[in-house]
């Protein structure tokens, strides 16, 4: 190893690092839309039907989704529904929220602000409160709040990107609320970065023609979880970890109302019963759709997906999945992990073996993905690593050519720290990148209040459809998680004004759902949700077995 | 401790190196990190894992190397295996957050000795600096914090990713993530002021400047919103 790279990758870094005075000037032509369209169908996982099919029940029928999203909702519950009782209630809330990323916090905050009693509200989430999407993220969240900007014309930025499939009053609320959020998060101190004359810094991003993305250096995920977690806490919200939900329950009119909750540590279920559900699970990257390494948590198993559609709820925009071009490729131990688009709105290009430009760096996500995977799949100009990882260059000590030294300290901490772990200098070296699973464009479909299209249950964040259509914009689903989460907060309190209490409580759709399963005559029988992706190895795997529960 | 190794171990045909996790002894290919080696013996975790890329703090691991006496500490998911470690992972750090009201509060040395008291006991070993997996200098955060330097506690404190590992090691028992928390709270509401732009838009949008813009947009066709898509400026994308 020489300064973290093998002897082997050296001599490919050795041209990179040749010719980058050469480089400084080139600008790639982007590709025409033409071009755009044949690189998609070509190498595009989307685009690949051997990575999907349809789906074969329920409301969604007939839907065309990832195998894995497929594989899911075929699937059969976890539990035996014959052996919960549901009589015994161990939490009766006003509100309940399961999940508690970013969408799930703002939702909590939100409740307490529209005058709903701290303790009528329950906050339940699968692993430690931070594990979640919302703390990684790293470049920025969108909002148009400068003079020469306008909710209208972020508008036409987030339908265009999301190539007009968007649901228009989602799109409208998103950019509505969007300076409103800034204010919030000022009010709750967060350090968004401004410049010497006070003005937010705000980047441009992939698909946006004005500047609006504010950042918190490559913190702005953890800035903005971090001081809603304290606030969660500070307004004593009452919340239960390691309690994932693995089923919604409905009453006797259909109405949902509550959760069964499973504790992780001591294996027991409890049953909540709530006049309003606000499902804010985020997304399912862990589900490595089409063999993809993933920038996700490990918790982003798509679990509500699979509860709201077994309770009778309306998908949408699942056909599309967001690669994300630049996950690391190298080392071995971060593969799949994200190199913010940051890093090429700063100035990196995109380079072969040899050191020249393959494309334009800042093509939308789609494309770029398309075209490196045109390059490593279809032609011999990509560089692999010891352990038979192929990737293409991202030229980082470019940056600091063009910006000056101390331009990655300043902008991208936590992606210098992260290679610097691994004995890797990128404002030295360039480092090597492969696209990654990011980002759950569809879900369930919601209206701008937040309600689904189930009475009873409520959604906001990630795990919806409908804001970014078929392809999300960097910076909007951060938005998007405060301002659903926020608006399904207020619709929540509202219903619990209301105050119609819930019937009783059944199962009986989940009774439904193992009919229609039964039906299909699958033959391998699968189960979901699935709460912990598996990394066991298989050695340990064949040998599993239950000792002290079976005794029982 | 010499390790037993079983018949599966001895076939293994990847490089491999020997880790001990909670004392007990696995054989784990080398290139993992401790996170995945973990995965590899065959724990399922739930504990100590979150993001697995170095953001959240879940995965705070402390260490010894055979034949070292150094205490190391280190995040599980991006820290790669070395043979001869012995490890356990930090399940839980107990340590208490004040509960505050940021309205009601001023950016001060007592406002941070209200809440954290324990603070003023800082003994400046320096334990908790050396032991961050982040690098932050936290001893100098926590004494700028009692001097009510908050903006430099604050900036100093940002990359903090709260694992907790500094208040484990603290003699003073000080929770200093928490006294971060306050220090960049303080700092973003009261120092940090947001422009006056950003006020001026959101009564704009309140008072409805923009929905007759938004009516005629969303009355468009596919076709139409697309020319307008395509006709839009672009301003400033080179700046900041
Ligand atoms: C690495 C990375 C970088 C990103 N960068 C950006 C960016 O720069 N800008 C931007 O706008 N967006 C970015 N995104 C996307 C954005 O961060 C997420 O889409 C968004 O934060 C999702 O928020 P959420 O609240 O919907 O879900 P999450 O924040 O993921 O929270 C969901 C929570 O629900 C819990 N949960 C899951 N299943 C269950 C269950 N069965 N029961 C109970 N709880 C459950 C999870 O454990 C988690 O805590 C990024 C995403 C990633 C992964
Ligand atoms: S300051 Fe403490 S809690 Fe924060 S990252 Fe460093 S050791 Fe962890
Ligand atoms: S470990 Fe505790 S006592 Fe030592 S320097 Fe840090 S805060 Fe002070
Ligand atoms: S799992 Fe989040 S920091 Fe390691």
């Amino acid at each position: 190893m020489i300064r973290g790279y093998p002897e082997s990758m050296r001599k490919s870094i050795d041209k990179v690092n040749k010719t980058r005075d050469k480089r400084i000037d080139q600008i790639m032509k982007d590709l025409t839309l033409e071009e755009r369209e044949k690189v998609l169908k070509e190498f595009h996982p989307d685009y690949n039907p051997a990575y999907k099919r349809t789906i074969s029940w329920g409301q969604n029928k007939g839907d065309y989704v990832p195998n894995e999203v497929a594989d899911i909702l075929e699937s059969y519950p976890i539990y035996d529904p014959d052996e919960i009782d549901l009589s015994q209630i161990d939490y009766d809330v006003g509100i309940l929220i399961i999940g508690a990323g970013g969408a799930g916090t703002a939702a909590a905050l939100w409740s307490v602000y529209s005058g709903v009693p701290n303790d009528k509200i329950l906050l339940t989430t699968k692993l430690r409160l931070g594990d979640c999407n919302t703390v990684m993220a790293q470049g920025g969240i969108q909002a148009a709040d400068r003079p020469e900007d306008s909710p209208l014309i972020h508008y036409l930025d987030a339908m265009g990107g999301g190539h007009f499939k968007n649901k228009p009053e989602l799109v409208k609320a998103l950019v509505s609320d969007g300076p409103k959020i800034i204010k919030w998060h000022k009010e709750l101190g967060l350090m968004y970065d401004q410049n010497e004359d006070g003005s937010f810094v705000e980047n441009a991003g992939g698909g946006t023609s004005r500047n609006r993305m504010h950042c918190a250096k490559d913190y702005t995920g953890m800035e903005i979880f971090r001081n809603l977690k304290d606030e969660v806490i500070n307004n004593e919200i009452p919340l239960l970890e390691f309690s994932p939900a693995v089923e919604l329950l409905k009453d006797e009119n259909g109405r949902v109302a509550g959760a069964l909750l499973y504790n992780l540590e001591t294996k027991e279920y409890s049953v909540v019963r709530a006049k309003t559900t606000i499902l804010t699970t985020g997304g399912f990257g862990r589900l490595h759709i089409a063999g993809f390494a993933t920038t996700n948590h490990y918790g982003a198993t798509g679990d509500g997906i699979v509860m709201a559609y077994r309770a009778g709820a309306k998908l949408r925009d699942l056909d599309s999945t967001q690669f994300h071009p630049t996950g690391a490729a190298f080392p071995e131990q971060i593969v799949g992990l994200l190199i913010t688009e940051k890093v090429r709105s700063l100035g990196a290009q995109v380079l072969g073996k040899n050191g020249e430009q393959i494309c334009y760096p800042l093509e939308p996500r789609d494309v770029e993905a398309a075209s490196i995977i045109r390059v490593t799949k279809s032609t011999d100009n990509y560089v692999e690593t010891p352990t038979g990882m192929r990737g293409v260059w991202l030229d980082s000590p470019l940056i600091e050519e063009i910006r000056g030294k101390g331009t990655i300290d300043k902008n991208l901490a936590a992606m210098k720290r992260m290679f610097a772990r691994f004995d890797i200098d990128m404002t030295e070296d360039p480092i090597l990148v492969h696209p990654t699973l990011h980002y759950q464009n569809g879900g369930v479909e919601l209206d701008e209040n937040g309600y689904t299209s189930v009475p009873g249950l409520l959604g906001a964040g990630e795990i919806s459809g409908g804001v970014h259509g078929k392809n999300r914009l960097m910076g909007n689903s951060l938005l998007e998680v405060n301002v659903f989460g926020r608006r399904a907060g207020i619709t929540a309190a509202k219903e619990y004004k209301r105050g119609k209490k819930p019937g009783k409580l059944t199962l009986s759709h989940v009774k439904k759902t193992i009919e229609q399963l039964d039906a299909l005559n699958i033959k391998k029988k699968r189960f979901s949700p699935i709460i912990l992706p598996e990394y066991r190895s298989e050695a340990v795997r064949d040998r599993l077995i239950q000792l002290f529960e079976s005794s029982l | 401790m010499a390790k037993a190794i079983s018949m599966r171990e001895k076939k293994e045909k990847l490089d491999t190196v020997t880790i001990y996790i909670m004392g007990q002894g696995y054989k784990v290919p080398s290139s993992l990190t401790i996170m995945k080696a973990m995965e590899y013996a065959g724990f399922k975790l739930k504990r100590g894992v979150g993001c697995r890329a170095g953001f959240c703090g879940a995965c705070a691991t402390v260490y010894r190397k055979l034949g070292d006496y150094k205490i190391y500490a280190n995040l599980a998911c991006q820290t790669k295996v070395e043979d001869g470690m012995y490890l356990t992972q930090l399940p839980f750090v107990p340590a208490n957050k004040a509960e505050y009201n940021l309205d009601e509060i001023k950016p001060s040395a007592s406002t941070m000795l209200r809440f954290y008291p324990e603070i003023a006991r800082c003994l400046s070993c320096n334990a908790c600096s050396r032991v961050c997996p982040q690098d932050i200098q936290v001893m100098d955060y926590v004494q700028y914090s009692l001097q009510g330097q908050i903006e430099k506690a604050a900036e100093l404190a940002f990359d903090c990713i709260q694992c907790g590992l500094c208040a484990i090691r603290c003699p003073a028992e000080i929770p200093q993530y928490h006294v971060a928390t306050l220090a960049r709270r303080l700092h973003g509401k009261y120092h940090m002021i947001a422009p006056d732009t950003l006020e001026q838009r959101v009564k704009e949008i309140e008072e409805g400047k923009y929905e007759k813009g938004f009516e005629e947009l969303m009355s468009l066709s596919e076709e139409e919103l697309k020319k307008r898509y395509v006709a839009r400026d672009f301003i400033d994308q080179k700046k900041a």
